[in-house]
């Protein structure tokens, strides 16, 4: 029976972790026995009663001494890193990528690069209505879809292409759902940047801040239930990790010891809110603990060190049921989209510091050139093609019709209701009596 | 919670049978039921598939089946097994259970405990704790954790403790249920169903007496229905797991403990079609959950008044079953709407708005539209009464608008 199972896992797990603090009375079986609620006491392993109580929960030993948790640890909690500044590695302890994985790793950095800078013209030209750029969190996006599999489900915030140019995703489909016209897979229903496609097992983007992280527990529940070789991860910046959504989230996925992982992109910055204004702590990872799941901070902006960790949190995810946070520290060098100019709130010398001297694309180029695997040639081709295409698709989207007015209507629910399709025959009227009031660009 | 047995007003609701056994021993102990005697004593609510001879119709054999109900072949009064209304749920529930092994229950107390209203006793013992899950106190992230389940193919049902709990699940419901099927341009589907009791219970305070169904009603993308007795029950609560649509089942507190006789034989209700409780030719009522069981306790008054009301308990709440309402108006032109919602922005509301649009040309008086008043539910017992809708206040009401 498959209940046995994992209850054998839950405690064949806990003996391979060794944590670092003395645990609590384990967890009690009481959840996976199906049976009578039993004494909370009979739990009880350690015997000198002169030194703990035994409250739910488990045993805590008493002290006389009132002792409060400072709010704050003298060292902050330290950071992943595989390369230095220069690409060099620091160690020889990380896992190696192949030259093949690598260079494919760089070409994708680069296109979310020129994608993001000719998509930002674009708006600004107004061609699309609005875009939000990547800019600073290449490493992220990339690195972290390189280390998973396509059967790993991605719930996504909004600034995370990266895992769909990884699978697939090409560059005229996010041209067709910039602009909203009829080859968009989304139909035209949502904002640029809002991409979603099934193909890739990439949730399609919701404008509402960290509503995406309780979904990915429930589809690592869902993961979990059918026994796959996957989980589900979800990203979310250092502003998500304030909202409800965010602690529920992580509490359950504890709880329902769920293969998830939480990658929050700690980029400073919460529009204008730094991160000294969204949170007292040391962070997000310090909060994983506090909801019992395991974390660890990485260099955001160092791409093996996020591939490194991504495919390390992959294993314990899956093999031991459980959740992982990831803090990624990284900074946020484009505004925070085309309807804000972060200058207003942070020094420009600032961000043209982080854009150039800490660029994780120029990072790893270096990394991958000292192994021999790229050189000026290859980067000058790279460019100048991806460039073309983007000019190219961005032409052919931009002519292309809108969808058609049923589109309106359909996907409400699976079949339209009488109600709907009235609508639909009226707004259609509506249009053949007053052409000249109407676009012409929609199919019709 | 308390509410076991006590009495509503000592209705014997009808049942939407349409077989005609007709000589039951309760049309005596009817007689001599009235509201006052409901206080403090037991009774165990019956509607029985016999009991349409009961009223004095003129028309008594002829029964253009306007009943909405499928599948009720059984023409003897002995088959199908009698149960309680939160049984009947949790005998759906099971069904579903059985047959898709996709389909799976998180919320609160929900597994070891069987749930507040026990709808999924027994279940966590037959299926394990991870299709009958408990979860944490946080509405908003659960129904999340919902959204997402199904969305990656799982058939979830989502129970709120009380329907209230599920306003901190709005954002969750209104920006991801309802839309990401559309937003996602079709690509995925949420087939999830978010139940729970609601409405005003016996003295349970106002947080605890919210009738959801006004605030929902404008969510696009979702289905509503509200169950009324064992029979449907058992029926929507099949049809909206089935939905590829996500699906509000309301459940009302007070008719938890509804006894009926329902099939023996597996049946799926129309999520979209309302039942037709009793036909008549004076006057439409609409109606659905408890509000049902008040307007047929009404309906005796009128009929002994020489009144024949044809009351529609309507189901469904997002979309309105226009068809049969039309077909009623149609028949009667003249409109009475029963809600336990309150005035402003319910459902009552929306239905008039529709039934105006739509009939207008067919009503001889304007829509009457009687609903609980637009303040937080009271405690005290004799206060909460009179926030909701009366059988004496409906049967004026009727009498007002046949005038």
């Amino acid at each position: 029976m498959w209940i046995s199972k994992t209850i054998f896992n839950h405690f064949k797990s806990r003996l391979n972790f060794t944590p670092n603090y003395a645990p609590l009375s384990l967890l009690s079986p009481r959840r996976f026995a199906s049976t009578i609620a039993q004494n909370p006491s009979t739990f009880n392993s350690i015997h000198d009663a002169n030194q703990v109580i035994d409250f739910p929960g488990g045993t805590v030993k008493f002290i006389p001494e009132m002792r409060f948790i400072s709010e704050t640890s003298p060292k902050r909690i330290p950071c992943y890193r595989v390369l230095d500044d220069d690409g060099q590695p620091l160690a020889n302890n990380f896992v190696q990528v192949s030259e093949e994985v690598a260079v494919r790793m760089y070409s994708n950095m680069v296109t979310l690069q020129i994608m993001d800078t000719i998509f930002y013209e674009a708006q600004r030209q107004g061609r699309i209505s609005f875009y939000a750029t990547t800019i600073g969190e290449e490493a992220i996006n990339i690195a972290s879809a390189a280390a998973l599999t396509r059967e790993d489900v991605i719930f996504p915030q909004y600034r995370e292409p990266g895992p769909l140019l990884w699978r697939g995703f090409t560059l005229q489909e996010i041209a067709h759902q910039c602009f909203s016209n009829k080859y968009d897979n989304g139909k035209g229903r949502q904002m640029p940047i809002h991409y979603g496609s099934n193909k890739h097992n990439y949730f399609t983007v919701a404008s509402t801040v960290a509503t995406q992280v309780p979904h990915a527990v429930g589809a690592a529940y869902s993961l979990k239930m059918d026994k796959k070789d996957a989980c589900s991860i979800t990203y979310f910046g250092d502003g998500g990790s304030s909202e409800g959504d965010f602690h529920a989230a992580l509490n359950f996925a504890a709880v329902m010891e769920a293969p998830v992982i939480f990658l929050c992109r700690n980029n400073g910055w919460a529009i204008s809110t730094p991160t000294s204004d969204q949170f007292r702590s040391d962070g997000v990872v310090v909060k994983g603990q506090a909801y019992g799941v395991r974390s660890i901070r990485v260099d955001g902006n160092d791409a093996l060190a996020i591939y490194n960790a991504v495919q390390a949190a992959r294993e314990m995810a899956i093999s031991e049921e459980r959740p992982v946070l990831i803090e990624a520290l990284t900074y946020r060098v484009g505004h925070h989209s085309t309807s804000d100019d972060s200058t207003k709130y942070r020094p420009a010398n600032e961000i043209e510091w982080w854009r150039l001297a800490r660029d994780p694309v120029a990072r790893f180029r270096k990394w991958i050139e000292r192994n021999g695997w790229w050189n000026d040639m290859a980067e000058s081709e790279l460019r100048n093609s991806l460039r073309q295409q983007l000019l190219h698709s961005i032409q052919v989207a931009e002519n292309i019709e809108k969808p058609p007015i049923e589109d309106i209507f359909n996907d409400v629910y699976d079949v339209p209701p009488s109600n709907l399709r009235e609508q639909e025959q009226w707004v259609k009227d509506t249009i053949k009596k007053h052409p000249l009031d109407y676009p012409e660009n929609i199919s019709a | 919670m308390a509410t076991l047995f006590q009495g509503v007003g000592a209705v014997t609701p009808f049942s939407a049978s349409s077989s005609l056994d007709s000589n039951k021993l309760l049309l005596p102990s009817r007689k001599s039921l009235s509201i006052s005697d409901s206080r403090g004593s037991i009774f165990v609510y019956r509607s029985d598939a016999l009991n349409l001879k009961a009223a004095t119709r003129k028309q008594d054999l002829l029964i253009p089946n306007a009943v909405a109900t499928k599948g009720e072949t059984s023409t003897s009064a002995k088959s199908g097994h009698e149960l309680l209304l939160f049984e009947a749920l949790r005998e759906g529930l099971e069904e579903e259970m059985e047959r898709d092994p996709r389909v799976c229950v998180m919320g609160e107390d929900v597994g070891h405990y069987g749930g507040s209203y026990k709808v999924t006793k027994g279940l966590a013992e037959k299926y394990g704790d991870l299709r009958v899950l408990d979860t944490p106190i946080a509405e908003n992230s659960f129904t999340g954790m919902g959204i997402g389940a199904a969305m990656t193919g799982l058939r979830p049902i989502v129970e709120g403790m009380n329907m209230g709990f599920l306003l901190l699940a709005f954002n969750q419901i209104s920006n991801n249920c309802g839309m990401l099927h559309y937003t996602s341009g079709g690509q995925f589907t949420i087939p999830i169903v978010i139940r729970g009791p609601g409405g005003v219970g016996r003295q349970l305070g106002a947080e605890h007496s919210q009738r959801l169904e006004s605030y929902f009603q404008s969510i696009p993308g979702i289905q509503m229905v509200a169950c009324s007795t064992p029979y449907n029950a058992k029926g929507l609560m099949k049809a909206a797991i089935r939905s590829e649509n996500p699906v509000i089942l309301f459940e009302h507190v007070l008719l938890y403990n509804l006894k009926e006789r329902i099939p023996d034989e597996e049946y799926v209700l129309s999520l979209e079609e309302a039942e037709m409780v009793r036909p008549g030719e004076h006057v439409t009522i609409l109606t659905y959950s408890r509000m049902r069981y008040h307007v047929m306790q009404a309906a005796k008054t009128l009929v002994n008044k020489g009144y024949d009301p044809e009351v529609i308990d309507i189901r469904s709440l997002k979309p309105f079953d226009l068809y049969t309402i039309g077909c009623s108006v149609k028949k009667t032109h003249r409109v009475l709407i029963v809600e336990e919602c309150m005035r402003t922005g319910g459902i009552g509301a929306s239905l008039t708005a529709a039934i105006t649009e739509n009939f207008h040309d067919y009503l001889d008086a304007p829509i009457v539209c009687l609903s609980s008043q637009d303040v937080p539910t009271p405690y005290a017992g004799t206060l909460e009464e009179w926030t909701v809708v009366q059988p004496a206040q409906i049967v004026s009401a009727v009498e007002q608008l046949c005038q």
